[in-house]
C-alpha cells in the first residue's frame, strides 16, 4: 500500500503574497483509491489540484503524482492525469463529437485510434446519441458527462475531479457519482474527487481528507475518522457528522 | 509540436467559420474592389494619354482613387484586422474556463499562445494575398496591366511588410487579452491603443516640434523649418503606421528613392532626384526601407514576445 502511493505530497505549501492557501500538506492516495477532498470554499482543495497538476508552483514542499515532479515532468504527468476543473467550460459551437477531437488531437491520440476511442468514451458517459449536438445546448449534466468523457479520452491512471456534481440535479448527480465508482471499479482508475456533497462522497469513497483553511486536519477511512473524533469504530456516524465536528474545531 | 499544431488548426477554423472573419472580409473586399475599381478607371484614362508609364501595376495600389489608394487604404484600417482577430483569444478562453482545460491537457502551455498567434498571422496573409489577386484581377481586366517580374516582387515584399505590421496589432491584442480579463476592455483598450499611436502621435510631434522651434511667418530661416520638421518626423515615426506608410510607399513606388520628405535632401540630392527620372531598383528600394522595415519587424517580435512572457508566468486558474 505505501509503495502504491500514487499521489504524494509532503509539506505542500503554497503562498499568494503574504496569505497562505495551503499549509504543509501532506497526503497520499494509493492506487486504485478513490478519495474524497473535502473541505469549505477556500479551505484550498483547488489550489492543491492545481499543484499536483503542474499548473500552479508551489511555494514549499513537494507533489508527486506515480513518482513523478509535476512541475518538471509536466507533460507526463497531464498524460496520466485526466482533470475535470470545476465549472468545466466548452467550446459552445462546437458538437460533442468535435469538442472530444479537439482534445483527442491535443493529447496526440493517433487518428487511426481518435475514432474509437471517441466512440468508446461517448458511450461510457451514455452521450452516444448526443454528439453531433451542439456543447451549447447541452444541459448541465449533459456537460459533466462531456467533460468525464474528456478526461476519460486519454485513458487516464487517476482522475482529478473538481466539484463533479455541483450544480447537478439529484438524479443527474447520482448517475454521474455511479459512473464515477463504476470506472474505479471496472477501469482501476485513482480517483481524486473534491465535492461538498457528502453523503455521495461517503457513498464512494475508500478514504477522505479533510481540509480547513488551507491544511489537512483529518485524512483516513471514513471509519478511523470517526473512532478519531468520536471513540467508536462502528457508531453509524455519517460524514456529515464527523465533518462538521472537525469544521467546528477548525 | 504536435499540439501547437492541434491548437493551429481549431483556432484557424475557428477564424475562418466566425461571423467577424466574414464581416471584416466582406467589408476589406468590398473596399478593395471600389477602390481598384476607380483607380482602373482613372488609370486608364490615363494611360491612354500619356505616352508611357513604367509601373502601371504598381499604380493600382499607389494611386489614390477616390479618397485612399490600396496601400493608404491598409495602413490606415489593416490594424484593425490585427484587432479584430485577437482581442479575445485568451480572455475568452479564461471567462468559459476552456483555457484550465486546455493547459491541463499534456501539452506545452506555449502551444495555445503560439498557435494562437501563428493562427491569426495565417488569417492575415490570406486576406492581404487575397485582396492583392483582387486588384491583380481588376488591373487585368479593366486596364489590361500585366505585372512584371519586378512588380512581383515588390508586391511580395509589400506583403510581407503589411503582414507584419498588422500581426503587430494581432501582438497587441493578444497581449491586452491575456492581460486584462474583460473582453470589452482588452476590446476598448486596442482600439484606444491604435487610434492613439495611429492619430495622435502625428499630430502630438506636430505640436511638439512646434513649441520647440517656432516657425513665424516672417523671417522663415530654412534651419529652423529644417529642423522642425527634422523633430516633428522623428517623433511620428513613433507611430507604426508612420512607420509602415513610409516604408510600403517607397516599395510600392520605385519613383520614390528616400522614406523622408523633401526638405531632408541635401541640395545635391535634390537636384539629383529632380534630374534623374530613373527608378530605383529593387535592391536600392529595399536599403532605403531597411530601417523602417526592421524596425517594424523588431516592434512585432518584441510585442509577441511580451505577451508571450506574460502568460507563461501567469497564474491560470481565474
Amino acid at each position: 500500500m505505501e509503495s502504491a502511493a500514487i499521489i504524494d505530497t509532503g509539506n505542500l505549501t503554497k503562498q499568494y503574497g503574504k496569505q497562505t492557501a495551503v499549509k504543509d500538506l501532506s497526503f497520499k492516495v494509493a492506487e486504485g483509491e478513490i478519495f474524497g477532498f473535502l473541505g469549505p470554499n477556500g479551505a484550498g482543495k483547488t489550489t492543491t489540484i492545481l499543484m499536483l497538476l503542474g499548473l500552479t508552483r508551489p511555494s514549499a514542499g513537494y507533489a508527486r503524482v506515480c513518482g513523478m515532479d509535476p512541475l518538471r515532468d509536466a507533460r507526463e504527468v497531464k498524460r496520466i492525469v485526466g482533470y475535470l476543473p470545476e465549472n468545466v467550460g466548452f467550446y459552445g459551437d462546437l458538437n460533442a463529437f468535435q469538442s472530444l477531437h479537439y482534445i483527442a488531437d491535443l493529447n496526440g491520440i493517433p487518428l487511426r485510434k481518435r475514432l474509437e476511442r471517441i466512440g468508446r468514451s461517448l458511450e461510457t458517459v451514455g452521450l452516444t446519441e448526443h454528439s453531433q449536438k451542439k456543447v451549447g445546448t447541452f444541459s448541465r449534466g449533459m456537460k459533466q458527462r462531456l467533460g468525464i468523457a474528456e478526461v476519460l479520452l486519454k485513458e487516464p491512471r487517476v482522475m482529478i475531479l473538481d466539484e463533479p456534481t455541483l450544480g447537478l440535479d439529484p438524479e443527474g448527480a447520482l448517475q454521474l457519482i455511479e459512473l464515477i465508482q463504476s470506472l474505479n471499479r471496472e477501469r482501476k482508475i485513482t480517483v481524486l474527487i473534491s465535492s461538498h456533497n457528502l453523503s455521495q462522497v461517503q457513498k464512494i469513497s475508500h478514504k477522505v481528507g479533510i481540509m480547513i483553511k488551507g491544511a489537512m486536519v483529518a485524512s483516513g477511512s471514513i471509519d478511523s475518522l470517526a473512532k478519531a473524533s468520536f471513540g467508536v469504530a462502528d457508531g453509524g456516524y455519517s460524514l456529515e457528522e464527523i465533518y462538521m465536528k472537525y469544521f467546528q474545531e477548525g | 509540436m504536435e499540439s501547437l499544431y492541434a491548437v493551429f488548426r481549431k483556432e484557424i477554423s475557428d477564424h475562418f467559420s466566425s461571423y467577424r472573419f466574414v464581416l471584416l472580409f466582406a467589408l476589406i473586399a468590398m473596399v478593395s474592389f471600389i477602390t481598384s475599381y476607380m483607380v482602373g478607371m482613372q488609370l486608364r484614362d490615363n494611360l491612354e494619354t500619356l505616352s508611357k508609364t513604367r509601373f502601371p501595376y504598381l499604380m493600382l495600389f499607389s494611386t489614390p482613387g477616390a479618397v485612399f489608394s490600396m496601400v493608404q487604404f491598409v495602413a490606415f484600417f489593416g490594424p484593425l484586422i490585427g484587432l479584430v482577430l485577437g482581442f479575445d483569444s485568451i480572455n475568452r478562453e479564461r471567462a468559459h474556463g476552456t483555457l484550465i482545460k486546455l493547459v491541463s491537457q499534456p501539452i506545452y502551455r506555449d502551444a495555445v499562445i503560439n498557435g494562437k498567434f501563428l493562427a491569426g498571422v495565417i488569417t492575415i496573409l490570406v486576406m492581404l494575398v487575397a485582396i492583392v489577386l483582387v486588384i491583380t484581377g481588376f488591373g487585368l481586366s479593366i486596364v489590361g496591366v500585366v505585372p512584371s517580374l519586378e512588380e512581383i516582387w515588390r508586391i511580395s515584399v509589400y506583403v510581407i511588410i503589411s503582414l507584419f505590421y498588422i500581426s503587430l496589432w494581432l501582438g497587441v491584442s493578444i497581449l491586452f487579452s491575456i492581460v486584462f480579463r474583460s473582453i470589452a476592455t482588452s476590446a476598448l483598450a486596442s482600439v484606444a491603443l491604435w487610434i492613439f499611436l495611429s492619430f495622435f502621435v502625428t499630430l502630438g510631434a506636430e505640436a511638439i516640434a512646434n513649441s520647440i522651434t517656432p516657425i513665424e511667418r516672417q523671417d522663415v530661416q530654412a534651419e529652423r523649418v529644417i529642423k522642425n520638421i527634422r523633430i516633428k518626423e522623428g517623433l511620428s515615426l513613433a507611430s507604426p503606421m508612420v512607420l509602415y506608410s513610409e516604408a510600403t510607399a517607397t516599395i510600392v513606388d520605385p519613383m520614390r528613392k528616400t522614406t523622408g520628405s523633401i526638405v531632408f535632401m541635401s541640395p545635391l540630392e535634390q537636384i539629383l532626384s529632380s534630374r534623374f527620372q530613373n527608378p530605383l531598383s529593387l535592391g536600392q528600394s529595399l536599403i532605403v526601407v531597411f530601417p523602417h522595415a526592421t524596425a517594424l519587424i523588431a516592434i512585432t517580435l518584441i510585442c509577441f514576445a511580451v505577451s508571450y512572457l506574460v502568460f507563461m508566468l501567469q497564474e491560470i486558474r481565474s
